[in-house]
């Protein structure tokens, strides 16, 4: 399996950012194990970072690799988007990304 | 607490010992439970609100001083309205005239698209980019990007990098362009508007004067989509492009400015290349002109004696005649008589070639090519159909602004009739001649009638009011002859000659003969010849 590399944007330590982290690092170890590396920016520290990548929402975590390049933004607490967001989940089909990238 | 006034319940403070900034102690609202909460100002008296001078030329007039300082400003318009064009160009005359820096956040066009867009306007928005006065915050979609939403979310990445932006270059001032983008993009409308709402009151709170445009449907309806106007109702200005009698008409009108002065109504603007926004305040020129009792020669002495000695310096002359009359004979000896007299006099022709003017003006043996050789004659030709009626204006005005005539030509006023809707048309001669008249100089403006004899234009029936002097040149048919027919109609405060006296056109010029005393009717198309006997008995009846 392909190593991923996630960077996960929050905005101060917000209850949202705690729980974003939270759910992210529940959902690597569980089913990314040793296979991942995380880095966790807040745009409040590195508001030129957050302008470069373009980000207007947070939480957004990025997964630069392996490609393609997704984003998923929110607090991380359906997993099952996230999974579908990271292209781990058997039931990714395209009409659902669709929808739920309006 | 001194002084409070209790049958109204509105607190009078005269306490000397106020300071700036204060509040005060005693709330009338206390057992509301509403806290009101009141500024002072140095003199103790309730701070009013300030504002900043935008620098678009015209608005400033309209707004009274510019949009109010510290806040954020809605400004609404269908699309193609020019709101990016506002949103840019009040950023690049705050850099340009007020060296005041300020923060561009794109939630539409990527800021390629803009600094590209507006360098025909003569912005350089990436030297002021690299110069610190110019900031970006691209909220501009990805194009291509894949998203997945997956549970909650806010924008305060966008509201720090805003924040980020306005410390880094010291900004004075904010545009955020459009609004209508980031709700098809984020699909829950209620937490967009909490959001926008979030940094509306935050831009507030860092003391930048802002801007925000937004979509609207129709010209005139609900002030814009999505219930933007909720959260930055306090000034709302609306831009429009409307179509009337198959012309677009641009306008713009501040609907609000809470707690300060604004003018009311629609304006009419134009967006120019270099320029930008231009906007045409009319209600804003105020008649404080003041009257010259010089006279000047109108080129022609028999005229001269017509009107009672000559026109006065600083008036506006109407010529209104059929085609081939002799209009452009009198506008030529007009300008010519400047020339002669040292004074520098601007032809605007609407109808004729350079070729032909000159042609016709050496036919009567005034060289034009000499006197514009020599720097005291303009004459500039234009299609009227080349520009919106908006745009002549301004075209004119920078003309005038530049060579500073004395005298001015317009032949004919009633060529730009056809490019504009009548209210269009009289606001252009209102704001041309109120224009001129500031200058304090003399425009003769001529005016081609629809019928060969008698009748009227519709430019004299619109402006004919505005005009200090009506010089009317008329057909009279004569025994099977067409005779030429001249008088002054009007002559605002001078007496003048009432009678309608002949003239003839030759290689030297116009020369004004005798009255036509034994004719009647001529004015209404239909001469009618009267005996001799006939006059004098009527001159006895009523001696």
């Amino acid at each position: 399996m392909n190593k991923f590399k996630l960077r996960l944007y929050v905005t101060g330590k917000t209850a949202k950012s705690e729980r974003a982290i939270a759910n992210l690092k529940e959902i690597c170890e569980r089913d990314l194990k040793g296979l991942y590396e995380l880095e966790i920016i807040d745009v409040l520290e590195s508001p030129q970072l957050a302008e470069n990548e373009k980000i207007l929402a947070t939480p957004t975590l990025i997964k630069d690799l392996p490609p393609p390049l997704k984003r998923i933004i929110g607090d991380l607490s359906n997993s099952e988007k996230v999974l579908l967001g990271l292209d781990l989940s058997p039931a990714s089909d395209s009409d659902e990304q669709k929808e739920d990238t309006q | 607490m001194t002084a409070l006034k209790k049958h109204t319940g509105i607190e009078k403070i005269k306490t000397p010992g106020r300071r700036h900034g204060d509040e005060i102690r005693h709330r009338p609202y206390e057992n509301t439970g509403i806290e009101k909460r009141v500024r002072y100002d140095q003199r103790g008296g309730i701070a009013g609100i300030e504002k900043i001078e935008t620098g678009i030329e015209g608005f400033d007039m309209i707004s009274e001083g510019g949009l109010p300082k510290g806040r954020t400003t809605l400004i609404a318009g269908t699309s193609g309205s020019a709101k990016t064009v506002f949103a840019v160009q009040f950023l690049a005359e705050g850099i340009l005239k007020r060296d005041e820096p300020g923060v561009f956040v794109t939630f539409e066009e990527p800021p390629e698209d803009i600094r590209k867009n507006v360098i025909s306007l003569g912005w350089d928005v990436e030297k002021w980019e690299q110069e610190g006065k110019w900031a970006f915050v691209d909220a501009s979609p990805v194009v291509g990007e894949d998203r997945v939403i997956a549970g909650e979310y806010d924008l305060g990445a966008l509201l720090a990098r805003i924040e980020y932006a306005v410390k880094k270059i010291g900004a004075m001032r904010i545009s955020m362009d459009s609004l209508g983008s980031i709700f098809a993009r984020f699909s829950e409308a209620g937490l967009v508007r909490n959001e926008l709402f979030k940094i509306a009151a935050a831009v507030k709170q860092i003391g930048v004067t802002g801007i925000i445009t937004a979509e609207r449907t129709e010209e005139y309806g609900d002030i814009a989509r999505f219930g933007i106007e909720e959260f930055v109702a306090d000034n709302v200005i609306i831009l429009r492009n409307a179509l009337e009698a198959e012309k677009r008409r641009r306008t713009m009108e501040i609907l609000k400015f809470r707690g300060t002065s604004h003018q009311k109504g629609e304006y009419p603007f134009t967006v120019i290349k270099n320029t930008g926004i231009v906007a045409i305040p009319l209600s804003g020129i105020e008649l404080k002109q003041r009257s010259s009792t010089v006279r000047i020669s109108s080129g022609n002495a028999e005229l001269d004696k017509i009107c009672g000695g000559g026109f006065f310096r600083d008036s506006i002359i109407l010529v209104s005649g059929a085609t081939g009359c002799g209009k452009t004979m009198l506008s030529t000896e007009f300008a010519s008589d400047a020339v002669k007299n040292g004074q520098r006099a601007l032809i605007l022709a609407f109808e004729e070639s350079r070729e032909q003017l000159f042609r016709n003006a050496s036919g009567w043996g005034i060289d034009f090519e000499q006197m514009e050789n020599d720097g005291i004659l303009k004459v500039v030709c234009r299609y009227p159909e080349a520009e919106g009626l908006e745009d002549h204006l301004i075209i004119i005005k920078r003309v005038i602004m530049e060579f500073k005539p004395h005298r001015i030509v317009v032949d004919s006023l009633s060529a730009l009739e056809r490019v504009s809707t009548i209210k269009g048309f009289r606001e252009f001669v209102i704001a041309l001649t109120s224009f001129i008249k500031h200058q304090e100089i003399a425009g003769l403006f001529t005016s081609t009638t629809g019928e060969l004899m008698g009748g009227t234009s519709v430019t004299e029936a619109h402006i004919s009011t505005i005009t200090d002097t009506i010089i009317l040149l008329r057909y009279v048919e004569m025994f099977g002859e067409m005779r030429r027919g001249i008088t002054a109609l009007k002559m605002r405060g001078s007496m003048h000659d009432k009678d309608i006296r002949e003239f003839n056109i030759d290689g030297k010029g116009m020369h004004i003969g005798k009255a036509f005393n034994n004719v009647t009717g001529i004015l209404s198309g239909h001469p009618v010849f009267i005996s001799t006997e006939e006059v004098d008995r009527m001159t006895e009846l009523f001696k």
